[in-house]
C-alpha cells in the first residue's frame, strides 16, 4: 500500500507530462503542416551549413 | 548567430498569406524559403505544403506588387488571401478544441483503465475504494472538458424539441458517472468510470476525423481560387491609372482592360476593339468580337487588345451577382440532405431511450431495487450508446477522401460524398468541362517543323492568351527556342523581331482566309508562312470517361450554354445527346426536371454559368480550372486534364456507401448479442469495456480497406 502511495502519484504525474507537452506541440502549430513536415527532411538548410562548418 | 541580430526587426512587420498552388516537392519549399528572403523587404517566409500556402513577413514598404513580383522571379504564381470570413475562423477553432478534447479523454482513459484493471484482476475493500476514487478525480474534470461538444450539441437539439445523436451520449455519460459515483462513495463494487470516458474518446475521434476532413479541403480550395478580376484599372479624371478594388467602383468609372485580364465589371466599351472570351459566363465557346459602343460582362475575359470601358453596373448590379442571386435559391435544397449518421440516430436514440427505460422499469417490477434496477439501465445506455456508429461513416470518408486527394480529387465534406453515391444521372456542361477549356493549336503537325524555334521565340514574348497556348504546346513538343532581337509587343496586332536579321511576326491574320475562327499567322520577311488554327479539344480521356460513365449505370448528357453548331461534334463523338444554348435558368429548370423524375443528379461543370446548376444537383464537380463561382459551389474538384476522376470519384462514393452498410451491420449485430447481455444484468465495466472498444476497432479496420480500393 506504501509502494502504491508513491508509484501512482508518479504515474499519473507522467502521463500529465505526455499531455501537457502534447498540448504545447498542438499549440506551437506543429500538426498544422503534417505532409510538409515529412518533406522538409530532404531539404538542404544552406542558411545553417556555413556555422556548423567554420 | 549574428544573421539573427543583423534580422532583428527596427519597424513593424506585416504578416500575409498567399495561396501559392504549385507547391509539389520539397525542392519549392527551400526554393521558396530560401528565395523570398533574399529581397531585404520579405523578413521571413514559411511554407505551408499541406495547404498550399506560403506566410510573410515583410516590411511597410513591400508593395502586394513587389510580393507577387518576388514569387514570379522564383517561377511560382502566387494569389494573396484575404482575411478568411468569421465563421471560417470558428470552424478552425472547433477542430482545435477536438483535438485538444481527444487528447485529454485518451489520457484519461489510458490512467483510469490502469486503476480499472488492478481492480477487475482482484483488488477489494480499500484498495478497490481508493482506485475508484482516483478514477473518479481523473474522470470528472475529463468528462466535464471533453464532453462539452457532445452536452453543447445535445442541448441545443432539446431546446429546439428534436433530438439527435448527441443526447443518448450525453445522458448515457452524465448518469453512467452520477451512478459510479454513488457506487464509489458507498463503497459499491462496479464504477463506469473507464466505459464513460472511453465513450467521449471513441466518439471524439469520430468528431475530429470528420473536421480534420472538411478543414483539409477548405485549405485546398482556398487555395485554389484566383481570386481574379476582383478589381481594374481606373483611369482618373488627369489621364493617370490606379488600381481600385471591384466594390469600389463606381458606374461611369473608365477602367483600362488590358489583354488577358478579366472584367470586373459590367460595361461599354468607349475606346478600342477586341475580342471576349465569354466561355466562363455563358458557355460560348468561341470568342466574341467587341467595338466601340458594345455591351461587356463582368467575369469575362478580354483576350486581344486593350480597351477603355465605361462602367455601367458594378457589384450587385451586374450579370455575375443575378448568377450569384439564383445560385443562394437553388443550393437551399442541398441544405435539407440529412446526413447518413444522422438518419440513423433518428431511428436510434428513441430506440436507446426506450430499451433503458424498459430495463429499468422490467427489473424494478420483477421486484429489483431502483438501485440495481438503475445499473442495469446504465449499462445498457453505455453498451448500445453509438460508439462503432460515430466512428463508422467519418472513418471509411477520410479513409476514402485520402485516397482521393492522390488521385487529384478535392472533397469539400462527407456528405458530399454519401450524396455522390446516390447519383444516377449526370448532366455535363461542354465547354471547360468535357473539353479542356483552353485554346490548343489543332494544326501544328500542318506546319513545318523549322518554324517551331521561330514561333516558340516569339510566343514567349507574349502574355496573349494564344502566345500561351502556342508556348505551352511547342515546350511540350520538345522545342528550342531560336535567338530572336528587337522583339516587340503591338497590343491588338501581335509580336515582331529580328531572326536572322530578317523581320518575323506572329500575330493576327491579315489574309481572308482566317475567317472568325481562332488562329495566329506567322510570317517571314513580310511574307505569311504559316496560319495556326486554335480550338478547344476534348479532354483526352473524355471517351473512355463516358463509357465508364455509362457502365456504371449513370446516364449522362450535355447542357450547355454554347451553340449548337459548336456543341455537336462533341455530342457525336461522345455519343450523348445534348441541349444547347442554355442560360443559367434553363440549366437550372433542367436538373430541377431530372429531379422532378425521381433522378439523382450530379451536375458537373465549371463556368460562372453552371453556378445555379451546381448549386442545384443533388451533387456537383467541378475541374481545377473552373471560375472561383463554380469551384465554390461545388461538392468536389478534380485536377487535371483528365476526366477519369469524375468516375473514380463515383465509384469510391459508392464503395463508400458499402463500407458504411458494413459498419451499421457490424455495429447492430454487436447489439443483438450485447444488449441481452445488459438486459440479464450481466454486463460488468470489464465486458463494456471489451465490447466498446472491440467493435470500435473492428470498424476502423473495416474502413481502412478503402485506402486500396482505386487501385
Amino acid at each position: 500500500m506504501n509502494g502504491l502511495l508513491l508509484l501512482i502519484p508518479i504515474a499519473l504525474s507522467l502521463g500529465l507530462l505526455g499531455l501537457v507537452a502534447f498540448f504545447w506541440s498542438v499549440q506551437g502549430g506543429q500538426y498544422d503542416d503534417m505532409d510538409g513536415a515529412a518533406l522538409r527532411i530532404l531539404v538542404d538548410d544552406e542558411a545553417e551549413r556555413p556555422q556548423v562548418q567554420p | 548567430m549574428n544573421v539573427m541580430t543583423r534580422l532583428a526587426p527596427e519597424q513593424a512587420l506585416i504578416e500575409r498569406d498567399f495561396a501559392v498552388p504549385d507547391i509539389r516537392c520539397a525542392g519549392c519549399i527551400s526554393k521558396l524559403e530560401q528565395g523570398l528572403v533574399r529581397d531585404a523587404r520579405i523578413r521571413s517566409a514559411r511554407v505551408n505544403f499541406t495547404e498550399k500556402r506560403v506566410h510573410l513577413a515583410h516590411t511597410a514598404d513591400a508593395e502586394m506588387p513587389d510580393l507577387l513580383g518576388a514569387f514570379t522571379s522564383l517561377g511560382f504564381e502566387a494569389h494573396p488571401i484575404g482575411e478568411g470570413p468569421k465563421d471560417v475562423d470558428g470552424e478552425a477553432a472547433t477542430s482545435k478544441e477536438l483535438v485538444r478534447a481527444v487528447a485529454v479523454s485518451g489520457f484519461a482513459m489510458m490512467n483510469i483503465m490502469l486503476l480499472s484493471v488492478s481492480v477487475w484482476s482482484g483488488a477489494t475493500g480499500v484498495t478497490r475504494d481508493l482506485f475508484h476514487w482516483l478514477s473518479a478525480l481523473i474522470a470528472l474534470p475529463t468528462i466535464a472538458y471533453a464532453g462539452r461538444p457532445f452536452f453543447r450539441s445535445a442541448w441545443r437539439a432539446l431546446k429546439h424539441g428534436h433530438t439527435n445523436m448527441d443526447v443518448p451520449i450525453s445522458i448515457g455519460v452524465t448518469l453512467a458517472t452520477a451512478l459510479s459515483l454513488y457506487e464509489t462513495a458507498t463503497h459499491g463494487a462496479h464504477a463506469y468510470f473507464d466505459s464513460a470516458v472511453m465513450l467521449l474518446f471513441f466518439l471524439l475521434c469520430g468528431r475530429w476525423l470528420d473536421s480534420v476532413m472538411r478543414d483539409r479541403a477548405r485549405g485546398g480550395v482556398t487555395a485554389l481560387l484566383r481570386n481574379m478580376g476582383t478589381g481594374a484599372m481606373v483611369v482618373g479624371a488627369d489621364g493617370s491609372t490606379h488600381w481600385t478594388d471591384a466594390t469600389a467602383l463606381q458606374p461611369g468609372m473608365v477602367m483600362l482592360v488590358a489583354a488577358g485580364e478579366r472584367l470586373a465589371a459590367d460595361g461599354v466599351i468607349v475606346q478600342g476593339s477586341t475580342r471576349i472570351d465569354l466561355s466562363l459566363l455563358t458557355g460560348e465557346s468561341a470568342p466574341q468580337d467587341a467595338a466601340l459602343d458594345d455591351l461587356v460582362h463582368a467575369g469575362t475575359l478580354n483576350i486581344e487588345a486593350p480597351v477603355r470601358v465605361r462602367v455601367t453596373a458594378a457589384g450587385t448590379d451586374t450579370a455575375i451577382a443575378d448568377i450569384a442571386r439564383l445560385m443562394g435559391e437553388a443550393s437551399q435544397g442541398k441544405s435539407r440532405y440529412v446526413r447518413i449518421a444522422d438518419r440513423a440516430a433518428r431511428l436510434y436514440a428513441p430506440a436507446v431511450h426506450g430499451l433503458a427505460i424498459t430495463a429499468f422499469a422490467g427489473w424494478m417490477v420483477a421486484g429489483a431495487g431502483w438501485h440495481e434496477a438503475l445499473l442495469i439501465a446504465v449499462a445498457v445506455l453505455i453498451i448500445t450508446c453509438p460508439c462503432a456508429l460515430g466512428l463508422a461513416v467519418p472513418a471509411a470518408q477520410i479513409v476514402a477522401a485520402g485516397a482521393l486527394m492522390k488521385r487529384g480529387v478535392l472533397i469539400k465534406d462527407g456528405s458530399a460524398l454519401e450524396r455522390m453515391a446516390e447519383i444516377d444521372r449526370a448532366l455535363i456542361d461542354k465547354t471547360g468541362t468535357l473539353t479542356l477549356g483552353r485554346p490548343v493549336a489543332s494544326n501544328l503537325g500542318e506546319i513545318a517543323p523549322e518554324h517551331y524555334p521561330v514561333l516558340l521565340a516569339l510566343a514567349q514574348m507574349s502574355r496573349h492568351p494564344l502566345s500561351a497556348a502556342l508556348t505551352r504546346d511547342l515546350v511540350a513538343e520538345g522545342v528550342r527556342a531560336a535567338q530572336i532581337d528587337e522583339a516587340r509587343e503591338t497590343p491588338g496586332f501581335g509580336v515582331a523581331a529580328l531572326w536572322q536579321g530578317k523581320p518575323v511576326t506572329l500575330g493576327r491574320p491579315q489574309g481572308p482566309e482566317a475567317g472568325s475562327e481562332l488562329a495566329s499567322e506567322l510570317s517571314l520577311d513580310g511574307a505569311p508562312v504559316a496560319l495556326i488554327r486554335f480550338a478547344d479539344a476534348l479532354r483526352p480521356d473524355a471517351v473512355q470517361a463516358i463509357a465508364a460513365l455509362k457502365a456504371q449505370g449513370v446516364d449522362a448528357m450535355i447542357l450547355s450554354g454554347d451553340r449548337t453548331a459548336a456543341v455537336a461534334p462533341v455530342a457525336r463523338t461522345l455519343g450523348l445527346t445534348a441541349m444547347t444554348g442554355l442560360s443559367p435558368q434553363d440549366k437550372l429548370a433542367a436538373i430541377a426536371r431530372s429531379s422532378g423524375a425521381g433522378h439523382k443528379v450530379l451536375m458537373i461543370g465549371d463556368g460562372l454559368n453552371d453556378g445555379p446548376a451546381l448549386a442545384a444537383g443533388h451533387a456537383s464537380m467541378a475541374p481545377g480550372s473552373a471560375s472561383d463561382v463554380g469551384k465554390n459551389a461545388s461538392d468536389c474538384i478534380f485536377m487535371g486534364d483528365r476526366l477519369m476522376p469524375v468516375v473514380d470519384t463515383i465509384r469510391m462514393a459508392r464503395r463508400i456507401q458499402a463500407i458504411v452498410r458494413q459498419n451499421f451491420a457490424l455495429a447492430i449485430g454487436y447489439n443483438v448479442i450485447a444488449v441481452p447481455l445488459a438486459f440479464a444484468g450481466l454486463v460488468t465495466p470489464l465486458v463494456a469495456a471489451i465490447a466498446m472498444s472491440g467493435s470500435s476497432l473492428i470498424v476502423v479496420g473495416n474502413a481502412l480497406r478503402l485506402k486500396g480500393a482505386l487501385k
